[in-house]
């Protein structure tokens, strides 16, 4: 592949490092990339990855830009306010860099259409907020043995992990989503814009090097982030022989819609 | 006894006690939304009140974290 005078000097802080040079640039931009909620951690990610030169983005989201969202959620502007959120992302995406083609798909994902969605793209990152779309990821990206990022955040703290076919899946964690009554409601929890960031910052760096094939990824691993001390902790995983999706003999064969939290703000 | 708790040796004056004791000890509030690895494996709920644990083993608190609101983290 043959670069041109511009791409050399777009790219040129990153083609320097021999972890990627010319051919890790060739490879970012044949790779497709699927970003599950344009939020606080899609927006980081999507950045980060169209600016490295990620060739294919898919965004997929099914709300429209909120006043409320601009606190983290820094790919949507003001003028946003009421678009959709994947029509603002593709704007600011194709502003950013021509290189990249943005695909968007304004739905919520579910178990009818997120395995067709996910089949099309090397790399998925979970950037959504709730626990039945996690579950839901997951287990599409087990029986299509679709490599993604896991990322969740609670007020202070983050956690993240990469799932490689073969390897620790999420669910070998945390093996069922918890009762709904019990997750947080929305006034509880809040979250600080720079806390997500920092963990969908890290969902992009696991896919660029997932991509270039370089470096330890996360692994048979959980990082947790505590944002007030900040402090990161790696947690050590395996691969559960008895998780219901991936284990010696699976339960879940099919996928699950679980139910939704309702949250009145 | 001394054990690691989520990656820091802590000395507790209780021994003999099982996960759900330590889950109780460390006032976790809603056990519901955490996930607990005992020595790199991950127990499932009915095993917290079985489960004992010894001098120098390592136990994790891993929560669920999602994102607690509805529009997108």
């Amino acid at each position: 592949m043959e670069f041109n005078d511009e791409q050399l000097l777009r790219y040129s802080r990153q083609i320097i490092l021999k972890q990627v040079g010319g051919t890790g640039q060739e490879k970012l931009l044949q790779s497709k990339v699927l970003i599950i909620g344009a939020g606080g951690l899609g927006s980081p990610a999507v950045l980060y990855l169209a600016s490295a030169g990620v060739g294919t983005i898919g965004i997929v989201d099914a709300d429209k830009v909120d006043l409320s969202n601009l606190q983290r959620q820094i790919l949507h502007f003001t003028k946003d306010v009421g678009i959709s959120k994947v029509d603002s992302a593709k704007e600011k995406l194709n502003l950013l860099n021509s290189d990249v083609k943005v695909k968007t798909y304004n739905f919520r994902v579910d178990s009818t259409n997120i395995k067709d969605l996910i089949k099309e793209y090397d790399f998925i990152i979970d950037g959504t907020d709730n626990f039945p779309a996690k579950f839901l990821i997951n287990d599409a990206a087990v029986m299509l043995g679709k490599p993604f990022s896991h990322a969740g955040v609670l007020r202070f703290e983050g956690q993240t992990m990469t799932y490689i076919p073969g390897h620790t899946c999420y669910r070998c964690v945390f093996l069922d989503p918890p009762p709904a009554r019990v997750v947080p409601s929305c006034k509880e929890a809040g979250v600080l814009g720079s806390v997500v960031g920092t963990l969908g910052t890290i969902q992009a760096t696991e896919a660029i090097k997932y991509f270039l094939n370089q470096g330890s990824l996360l692994t048979d691993s959980l990082l947790v982030f505590n944002a007030f001390e900040m402090s990161f902790n790696k947690v050590s995983l395996s691969k559960n022989e008895d998780c219901p999706v991936c284990g010696k003999n699976p339960v879940i064969t099919s996928l699950i819609d679980y139910e939704q939290q309702i949250c009145n703000v | 006894m001394k054990i690691k708790i989520n990656g820091k040796m802590e000395t507790l004056k209780e021994a003999n006690i099982t996960v759900g004791d330590l889950l109780k000890i460390k006032e976790v509030k809603m056990p519901q939304m955490v996930s607990v690895e005992l020595n790199g494996k991950i127990l499932k709920k009915d095993e917290y009140d079985k489960k004992v644990i010894k001098e120098n083993d390592e136990v994790n608190f891993l929560y669920f974290m999602g994102g607690g609101s509805t529009d997108g983290i």
